[in-house]
């Protein structure tokens, strides 16, 4: 069964430990300037943000079909069975195709690096495999951000939602968008006020599907093409072929 | 005639000498410090312009030895090694400029180990590198004829068949896909320029600029190495140019009414500015001069139509890879000086091997060059394959 990540907004108490969490986990610096830092970077995963006294998350949101995993070369990140969306170094090339690809911008790069990584949430795969949960799950104070099963997850958001619709808007972030992600966002105020793409401009179609159409006419396309440029050249250097014969033909003709 | 050479290679020694600085910064420094990408612009003008649009400009090659061997029109032969070899250094400088881009270039071989059949990149990275293999060998006859090697060159001439089909398939391919790659980003790139159309587009784009190229490369080196212009040939390049550009035209409308932008094009926007400029380079301005039978036959008219043209299709490019983000990430991206360096001297590049493979190889028919005096010159025509000359 698949893991998932349920933030939700109206219980979050702008307390930033999450940050600290995933700065530990992922051994990255935190201090005061980092902390104050609102934009997502390649040393701040994942951020909490703040407005009119309302809070949101932001993080990978580990998409069901992500589409950094289909765009990417050499095949650098892949969904696992648990949930996670994961990065593997050693393969990149660095061509950034997964941060101009993601819907949500979260693939972040070592613009600074001579030696560059991508940079992103990866849910802590290890402590997911290990049973564990998520060291910003395991952090919250509130239980704004839960650990749990996709399901269930599910479940238990519609159950916020239903018994407290003043509290929320109408929606799961993340049940549908783009094919579902493993990330779900529940919010009293608009998803977008916090820079989350609109639902309705993402869609729910997953990701992979946009270029997937293209890429499967491909080997179909290849022997068609090719048959029919060898048959233009066959047709075309026939004629002459042809005209010669028929040249010498005339000659002979011309001779008896 | 001498004073202007001096002037073009100072030119040429201050753009390589700047380049070289772009360069000690980018690789001493990293990408942040030499360009101005950044987390919400990953992709700048050394992929926009040194990629998207080298690739385009380098469309001739596939199109012309399509034309001549493959359809078999010979009176275009004089036409096939200029274009092959801007093709070739076209391709060549791609892949330079992609190692200034690429964060980590010297994993670049990855690509054939760790392959995803499921990335459009993927895809395009294997055509360029096959595709520049082949150019290599399309344009090898102009090497071993310098050097009169007779037998590699009747090897070569029994596979280049072989090589033109290759060639067409895998820019068919390429050049259309640089386009898909862009089918991912629906909520990102602005509704002007995303449309499932885009390999169509990019694939239609790149046939026009092939010829226009083709033409501005023609009546560049006839300037520059005093050559008499083939006018007849770039005169029937013109009038194809101008199909071309019909039929894209056409298409372009056609997408746009079909998607419910006509109203949001002739609405002045910031993204309209653009559009408006691309249009009126790419279509309106060659498209008129076309039309007008005297100019399509003047070297000039001709010339100045390509110019547009291309300047048309150049700003199309960008206007994808960066105009049509800039909405969406809500501020502008404008490259560092030292970026512009990069893709100036890679440009500049191109320029001098073309003037010195011109100066060393037999590139031209029947041009006298000191440095050749080999009996290669009796047949000027040869990169076509055996059997073209069946017929001669």
């Amino acid at each position: 069964m698949s893991k998932a990540l349920l933030y939700d907004a109206t219980i979050c108490i702008g307390c930033k430990q999450c940050e600290v969490g995933c700065a530990e986990q992922n051994k990255l610096r935190y201090d005061d300037q980092v902390a104050a830092e609102s934009v997502q970077s390649e040393h701040k995963y994942t951020v909490v943000l703040a407005k009119d006294g309302k809070f949101m998350r932001r993080l990978c949101m580990h998409c069901e079909h992500p589409a950094c995993a289909s765009v990417c070369p050499v095949g650098a990140f892949h969904k696992t069975a648990e949930g996670p969306v994961v990065y593997d170094v050693w393969k990149c090339i660095g061509c950034r195709y997964c941060m101009v690809a993601c819907a949500f911008a979260q693939p972040k790069y070592e613009w600074q690096s001579l030696n560059p990584r991508v940079r992103k949430c990866i849910m802590c795969p290890e402590r997911v495999k290990a049973g564990q949960q998520t060291a910003c799950a395991e952090i919250c104070p509130t239980g704004a951000t839960k650990f749990g099963e996709r399901d269930d997850l599910i479940k238990e958001a519609q159950d916020r939602i239903r018994q407290n619709p003043s509290n929320y808007m109408p929606h799961i972030y993340g049940l549908a968008e783009v094919g579902g992600t493993s990330v779900l966002l529940l919010s009293g105020v608009a998803f977008e006020q916090f820079g989350y793409p609109k639902s309705e401009k993402i869609g729910d179609t997953p990701m992979p599907e946009y270029t997937g159409r293209v890429m499967s006419k491909i080997p179909d396309f290849i022997p068609l093409w090719g048959l029919v440029l060898g048959g233009v050249y066959w047709i075309t250097h026939r004629r002459e072929d042809v005209a010669a014969v028929e040249g010498e033909k005339k000659n002979s003709g011309g001779a008896r | 005639m001498k004073v202007k050479l001096t002037f073009w290679k100072l030119v040429f020694v201050v753009i390589l000498v700047l380049g070289m600085y772009s360069a000690y910064v980018r690789y001493a420094h990293g990408l942040g410090a030499v360009s101005n990408m950044s987390d919400q612009f990953p992709w700048g003008i050394w992929i926009g312009f040194d990629v998207l649009c080298g690739v385009m400009l380098a469309a001739g090659g596939f199109i012309v030895t399509g034309a001549v061997h493959l359809l078999n029109i010979e009176h275009l032969h004089s036409i096939v090694r200029p274009t092959v070899l801007t093709a070739f250094l076209g391709y060549c400088l791609v892949i330079v400029g992609l190692c200034f881009d690429l964060g980590r270039p010297w994993f670049i071989w990855h690509q054939l180990i760790y392959m995803n059949p499921h990335s459009v990149m993927f895809e395009v990275g294997l055509c360029v590198m096959f595709y520049t293999t082949v150019l290599f060998f399309e344009f090898l006859p102009n090497v071993l004829e310098r050097f009169n090697l007779k037998k590699p060159l009747q090897w070569v001439k029994t596979i280049m068949a072989g090589l033109v089909v290759a060639g067409i398939l895998l820019s068919t391919l390429h050049q259309s896909s640089l386009g898909a790659l862009y089918l991912i980003m629906p909520s990102k790139l602005h509704p002007f320029w995303y449309t499932p159309a885009l390999p169509f587009f990019f694939f239609g784009s790149a046939v026009a600029v092939g010829l226009a190229m083709t033409i501005f490369e023609s009546s560049l080196s006839s300037r520059a190495f005093g050559r008499q212009l083939e006018l007849p040939v770039l005169v029937e390049l013109g009038g194809a140019l101008l199909v071309v550009l019909w039929v894209n035209a056409l298409l372009r409308f056609e997408d746009f009414f079909h998607r419910g932008q006509l109203g949001n094009i002739v609405k002045p926007s910031y993204e309209a500015y653009f559009l408006w400029l691309e249009l009126a380079l790419a279509f309106v301005i060659p498209i008129t001069l076309l039309s007008f039978k005297k100019i399509r036959r003047s070297p000039g008219g001709l010339y100045l139509a390509a110019v547009f043209c291309l300047l048309g299709f150049v700003t199309n490019r960008l206007n994808v890879s960066v105009t049509g983000f800039e909405t969406w990430v809500g501020h502008h991206y404008v490259p560092k000086w030292t970026e512009f360096m990069i893709t100036l001297s890679i440009v500049a590049t191109g320029f001098a091997l073309f003037g010195t493979a011109v100066k060393y190889l037999p590139i031209f028919p029947g041009h006298e060059s000191p440095a050749i005096k080999v009996e290669a010159q009796a047949k000027p025509f040869v990169v076509a394959a055996v059997p073209e000359h069946a017929g001669d």
